[in-house]
């Protein structure tokens, strides 16, 4: 087993702190792992990043290899674009919504989540309602942890003790937040992740996801509703597009979608 | 093996150096070596070792060289330029010798992600005439170190430890030994060792040149240095060093089909390169700084009837750092790019102050100041400030070497450009800029000098500063700058136009004035 991730972002967007959730639980698990970092100069809000290496078998480079990563794992959607050349051919992104703007030119923001939607192999993740949902704004880059969890060889609950650990001195209010978030994140990729196994198309599973309420979403009726969207994509997607607010995935989301 | 933890390389070296018995550790904060110190200062207690930020990399260098004087187990660590600043100790330690083992080591930044060049520090370890062990690994940091330390005691000599940001700044997990005991006073006896008179420093240099057959032989001998030539016949034999020994190993799926040499221990070992020559026509060599090795084995003309590949034929690039990409294309085995960018062209994302700086507001308040002079000169030095090149600030329009803000501004000065001045944080104007504002004092030269006293080394992590405060008020008054020349502004928005004033009022001095703008780091105030 071997599971190279590429994680990027904007100096100061906790990065960092995403390479030591995973290298912890790597270590915990008894894997391996190599995990380069970028420090001084750059993480003055700069393009930051991190070359991370999980694996039961011996790693060799620190660096991950053009077209051999699993994944991009972005806290910021603009900076995916930087490290396509390392994705292979079966690889995944996972990326934050939320543009960080702190350059003139940073092209509109519907231009920039449309560019990854066009990747077949894109989860856009608002990373700021689920942190927003569990009163943890700040925790955006643990809901991109919980988010990837379902491409990892990991589950969401392994992360909890390494949880513990890092939030520990910060007390019990903010370590149970962030689990919460990473939970919430999680139960939204693995659905988001169904949804796209189940043949559906990248935009229209995004317009679906945005409109879930986070916390309540249940990935093992994933399934039906890839059924539903497959059958009539068009129809579906204008249905989605009339709600004006956020709405939970239960039955009744379904069957709206079913008769759309 | 004791039990296994996950480290950055520069880590690995530190609690090796600790394992190893130091008794002390010196550095001065420098991307990418920092966090090699910063792990021996957290774990000072717990080891009873003495680790105290220095002012500069001489300075730590020389307080090391004392340490190892008493006969204790000594590291001092930098960056690959701060071996600059400490190339004089450096360089005469070699000739005096060490007592204690004492290691020094450096972290090259190829590439350049946070430096202003991309020197070579084996380069240096050469000059000096000392071993430099190359670690691929954090696990041969680790080992290495431990090495490095024995090494430093046979040899009664400093060992170069080199390190790049690629292994500074990874981590791995890694496998330590158990602790060694501290080495008891153990002073140097009276002598000429140490006291380089040219009478007793041509004894030590003399046998500094005479150990070098023994350094010669113990690279040959050295497992960092691995010769595998394999059963079969091959027309190309690869030479690599440190990290980029891994990028080759990546290339070839860990199995090379071909004899290769891995040199980890300097002087580079001689017979194990010519072994590897005659056995192949064409060498490649896959090392990441300056082509040191392809040099040595080309030389000026060339190995007869072999064709040597490397930076200087332009199989690999000259500059920038190596990457597994760069090497599996000259070890031909390039993959094809998969998925394409959706954004063309992607906008850079440059380094840039961050929001509530207090140097954005210095900046903006020097700006209006100099605005009505036909050509101001604004020198600049190393830290956060110097983001204050780039726009919307443009503020300042050189940064050389530590220091060299206050310098540079005295011979622009000197030469009649006018006004002049500088602006320089309070960490670099006390690791060298003290003694170039002491020799404009002196003079009373036509410029302004600018201290924005930030109360920290912000750059690489806001490491403690020496001097801060009305400290550093002291220092520039004790340097003999006029009192009344001496000001001090808070760089708000809010006091912008009084800032601005008392800027112009102190260009318009006709002699030497200093400016101290004062306020907290924003990363500090944060916590």
């Amino acid at each position: 087993m071997k599971y190279d991730i590429v994680l990027a972002g904007v100096g100061g967007q906790g990065i960092l702190t995403i390479a030591y959730l995973l290298d912890n639980l790597a270590v915990r698990k008894g894997l391996r792992i190599k995990q380069s970092e970028v420090h001084g100069m750059a993480q003055r809000g700069g393009a930051v990043y991190s070359h991370m290496r999980i694996s039961d078998d011996v790693i060799i480079s620190d660096l991950i290899p053009d077209g051999a990563a699993d994944m991009i794992l972005s806290v910021e959607p603009l900076e995916v674009q930087r490290y396509l050349h390392l994705l292979g051919p079966r690889g995944v992104v996972v990326s934050s919504n939320q543009p960080f703007i702190n350059i003139t030119d940073y092209p509109p923001e519907e231009q920039v989540l449309e560019a990854l939607l066009r990747l077949s192999n894109a989860l856009l993740i608002n990373a700021k309602k689920i942190a927003a949902a569990s009163k943890s704004p700040r925790s955006q880059n643990v809901a991109m942890v919980g988010a990837a969890t379902p491409f990892l060889p990991f589950e969401a609950a392994d992360f909890v003790p390494i949880i513990e650990e890092l939030f520990a001195s910060k007390g019990e209010a903010v370590v149970n937040s962030n689990i919460q978030v990473l939970e919430n994140a999680s139960s939204i990729g693995s659905f988001y992740k169904e949804l796209l196994d189940g043949g559906v198309a990248n935009d229209l599973a995004y317009t679906l996801v945005e409109r879930i309420q986070v916390g309540s979403f249940a990935p093992e009726l994933a399934d039906d509703y890839a059924k539903a969207l497959a059958a009539k994509p068009t129809e579906c997607k204008k249905a989605i597009s009339s709600l004006d607010e956020d709405v939970p995935q239960e039955r009744a989301l379904l069957d709206m979608l079913k008769s759309a | 093996m004791d039990k296994r933890e996950l480290l950055l390389g520069d880590e690995a070296v530190a609690l090796a150096a600790l394992h190893a018995g130091i008794s002390g550790a010196y550095a001065y904060p420098g991307t990418p070596s920092t966090e090699l110190f910063e792990f021996i200062e957290r774990k000072q207690e717990e080891y009873g070792v003495h680790a105290l930020w220095s002012a500069n990399e001489k300075v730590a260098y020389e307080e090391a060289l004392g340490m190892s004087y008493a006969g204790k187990r000594v590291i001092v660590s930098m960056k690959h330029v701060g071996l600059n600043v400490a190339a004089d100790p450096f360089m005469n330690s070699g000739v005096t010798g060490v007592n204690g083992g004492m290691v020094v080591c450096v972290a090259d930044d190829p590439g350049m992600h946070s430096s202003q060049n991309e020197q070579d520090s084996r380069f240096f370890a050469k000059f000096c005439l000392i071993p430099c062990l190359e670690p691929a690994t954090q696990q041969e940091a680790y080992d290495m170190t431990h090495r490095a330390f024995e090494l430093s005691e046979r040899f009664g000599l400093p060992i170069m430890l080199r390190l790049v940001t690629r292994l500074a700044h990874s981590r791995s997990d890694v496998a330590t030994l158990t602790g060694r005991s501290q080495n008891p006073i153990n002073k140097v006896p009276r002598g000429g060792q140490f006291t380089l008179l040219p009478s007793n420093a041509r004894v030590q240099y003399e046998r500094l040149t005479r150990v070098q057959t023994e350094l010669q032989a113990e690279s040959e001998k050295s497992p960092c240095n691995e010769l595998v030539l394999g059963s079969g016949k091959s027309s190309l034999g690869v030479i690599t060093s440190g990290i980029a020994h891994n990028y080759f190993m990546e290339a070839v799926g860990g199995e090379p089909p071909m004899p290769y040499l891995q040199v980890g221990q300097y002087p580079i070992p001689a017979a194990k390169v010519r072994d590897l020559v005659d056995s192949v026509d064409e060498i490649l060599v896959i090392e990441e700084g300056y082509p040191l090795i392809e040099e040595a084995l080309g030389g000026l003309v060339g190995v007869s009837g072999k064709k040597v590949r490397g930076k200087l034929d332009g199989s690999l690039p000259r500059t920038g750092e190596l990457d597994p990409a760069i090497v599996a294309k000259v070890m031909g085995r390039q993959t094809e790019q998969v998925w394409k960018r959706t954004i063309e062209p992607l906008p850079g994302r440059p380094p840039a102050l961050c929001p509530g700086c207090p140097h954005t507001d210095t900046f903006k308040a020097l700006n209006e100041a100099v605005a009505g002079y036909e050509q101001p000169t604004i020198t600049s030095d190393i830290g956060c400030y110097t983001l204050g090149f780039y726009p919307p600030l443009n503020a300042i329009e050189t940064c050389v070497d530590m220091g060299a803000s206050i310098s540079m501004a005295s011979g622009a000065a000197h030469a009649g450009l006018w006004p002049v001045l500088c602006a320089l944080g309070d960490s670099t104007f006390a690791h060298s800029g003290m003694t170039g504002l002491l020799g404009a004092a002196r003079e009373d030269v036509d410029m302004t000098v600018m201290i924005l006293d930030n109360g920290t080394v912000a750059m690489t992590g806001t490491q403690k500063t020496l001097a801060t405060g009305e400290e550093l008020e002291r220092i520039v008054t004790g340097l003999g700058v006029d009192p009344g020349h001496l000001r001090v502004i808070t760089p708000l928005s809010r006091h912008h136009d009084e800032n601005v004033a008392i800027i112009k009022e102190e260009i318009e001095h006709r002699g030497l004035s200093v400016i101290i703008a004062r306020r907290a780091c924003i990363q500090i105030k944060k916590r």
